[in-house]
């Protein structure tokens, strides 16, 4: 498809800060519906998520497999829900199926079907594989002179996976500065915080050593966000990953920091209860 | 005697020509490129290999977001490894979104030797055949390889393939061939039928000569394609014969023998013997000796038509 039809809707931090709290009523919305899914590590993602899809990626919601498009692969694939808000709020598919999620005959499946939603690049679940996905598609791009860049979000209980640091050493091994990586650092994971499960510390130098240039940021602002990915995309001869420093269950003061909402969804008060905060 | 030659050569050898036909093909390995002779392709378009180290995981990965991109992704190591050691890699990241990567295996079964029971691959066919999508191909000789190789890369979806270590007789002649999902009868019989993939086809034309000399006259069928398997020329094969013998260089469960039973028993029931490995591990030897020792001999082949001969219907 030729750049003229390239159609991406550029907003400001100002208008991306209302679709923040779009998505994180899409959310509770989604999961309260469905009666189950995984709100905490949706709304942490939040503004990592916005500020790709509304304001770096270069996509186009009617040609989803556009060959230029830059790519986002979802590593933690049960951050779907918030995938799916985004691709919806993008125009990838109608808004009203958001409500579908989980249903039986729904694209929207629990954990990310690359099979089934439109804009899903990568299907997940099961952890750990999102980075060496992500690898092979920033190969590709090179061996095919491609101009795209390749993010992927991980969450930070995800880099438990041996996996992680296989990919981690294999794209610095072949300098991939087309792939932006972004850690969801939320600091819990199902069975409560990571440095009580596994602790990750020193993460950033566990990054830096496996030949990584490592930026850290607060995960829920958009300025420091989109300052890094500009950053990032600059970078020769190596891959980087922005460590985003961020709370589960952000905006949602009874899901904050709360891992009993990392698989849960809310009932029915609490759906009301979130949507009256999320005003 | 026949001629032998190594099926991971013919791979190698093909893998450069198809490289040679067409740019999106790229090879990954995870550290033993010499031994799967990957490396041939490696020396000749070095910037569509990639060598991912001992990662076997990681280079499933790779594999599947190359494919996802456009890419023919061959990836290869041993068959102990991939899919043993990388199984839900290639669940989620290949067979659920049904990506186009070929998984070529080589040292599958216990031919691998005095490396030992850690290297023998002897579940690998049960994992694979039990992804749903997957195209599973056990091929007989270095020719029947060098074609299923290139069916694989001309066919859209994942793959696996598993090659023998060692040099096999060819049993076939370079004008064969090889159609994806169609079982070859190798010879016509008519007392028994064996069933037979990989290095136990040129076993089970060996056991049917000698079972000849015995006045039985048994035909041998190499299944070729695993999965989607040719259940049509299976229920043939029972309904004429009306005896049926599989032989495999695998674990007894979960391989040939267990597919071809579930065929027989729903379409066409008839007594059948099964030559494969007793739900055991094996061990370091000669490949020969281990042969022996797990029952997997042209003998082996024989004795057990004499047994399934024993349990047919008179007519």
């Amino acid at each position: 498809m030729p750049e003229s039809d390239f159609k991406a809707k550029f907003l400001s931090v100002k208008e991306m800060e209302a679709v923040a709290k779009k998505l994180r009523r899409h959310i509770i919305m989604m999961t309260g519906k469905a009666g189950s899914g995984h709100p905490g590590g949706s709304l942490s993602s939040v503004e990592i998520i916005t500020s790709l899809y509304f304001n770096l990626l270069r996509h186009n919601p009617k040609d989803p497999h556009w060959l230029d498009r830059d790519r986002f692969i979802l590593s933690k694939g049960h951050a779907a829900p918030l995938l799916y808000a985004v691709l919806a709020e993008c125009g990838y598919f109608p808004v009203e199926e958001l409500l579908t999620l989980r249903q039986l005959g729904s694209n929207l499946q629990g954990h990310c079907d690359c099979t089934v939603t439109p804009g899903v690049e990568m299907t997940a679940g099961s952890l750990g594989q999102g980075l060496s996905f992500a690898v092979g598609v920033a190969l590709a791009g090179r061996l095919d002179s491609q101009a795209y860049k390749v993010y992927v979000l991980l969450g930070d209980g995800e880099c438990d996976e041996g996996q992680v640091w296989e990919a981690a050493m294999a794209a610095a091994h072949h300098k991939l500065d087309n792939l932006i990586a972004i850690v969801d650092n939320n600091g819990l994971q199902i069975d409560g915080w990571n440095r009580d499960v596994m602790n990750l510390d020193p993460f950033n130098k566990k990054w830096q050593a496996f030949g990584w240039q490592v930026i850290e940021v607060d995960g829920h602002d958009l300025t420091q966000l989109l300052n890094a990915f500009n950053q990032a995309k600059s970078v020769k001869g190596q891959p980087t990953v922005i460590i985003a420093h961020t709370v589960k269950g952000k905006g949602v003061s009874f899901m904050e920091n709360n891992p009993d909402f990392h698989g849960k969804a809310p009932n029915a008060a609490e759906v009301q209860l979130a949507l009256k905060e999320l005003e | 005697m026949p001629e032998e030659v190594a099926m991971r050569e013919a791979y190698g050898k093909t893998l450069v020509e198809l490289g040679k036909e067409n740019k999106d093909v790229v090879v990954l390995d995870a550290d033993l490129s010499k031994s799967t002779m990957t490396t041939f392709f490696a020396k000749e378009f070095p910037e569509r290999f990639f060598d991912c180290g001992i990662a076997e995981q990681n280079m499933v990965g790779i594999a599947a977001g190359l494919a996802s991109s456009g890419k023919i992704p061959f990836a290869s190591t041993f068959a102990v490894f991939v899919p043993g050691r990388c199984f839900d890699q290639i669940r989620v990241s290949i067979a659920s979104p049904r990506l186009n990567v070929k998984l070529v295996v080589t040292h599958g079964g216990i031919t691998v030797g005095e490396d030992g029971s850690s290297h023998q691959a002897v579940e690998d066919l049960s994992l694979a055949l039990s992804l749903p999508g997957f195209t599973v191909i056990v091929p007989a000789d270095a020719i029947e390889t060098a074609q299923a190789v290139r069916t694989a890369a001309s066919s859209i979806g994942p793959f696996y393939i598993r090659l023998a270590r060692l040099k096999t007789p060819l049993v076939y002649k370079d004008d064969y061939r090889f159609k994806l999902g169609k079982a070859v009868m190798m010879r016509p019989g008519k007392d028994a039928t064996i069933i037979a993939i990989g290095i136990m086809v040129a076993s089970a034309l060996e056991a049917a000569d000698n079972l000849k000399k015995q006045g039985i006259d048994c035909g041998v069928l190499n299944i070729s394609t695993l999965k989607p398997i040719d259940e049509a020329t299976i229920i043939k094969a029972a309904t004429d014969t009306g005896a049926i013998v599989t032989a495999e260089e695998h674990l007894e469960h979960g391989g040939l023998g267990s597919i071809v039973s579930q065929i027989v028993v729903k379409h066409q029931p008839v007594p059948m013997e099964f030559v494969a490995i007793k739900d055991t591990y094996a061990e370091s030897g000669k490949p020969a000796e281990l042969l022996e020792k797990y029952g997997l001999t042209a003998k082996d082949i024989e004795q057990a038509v004499h047994t399934v001969l024993k349990r047919k219907k008179k007519p």
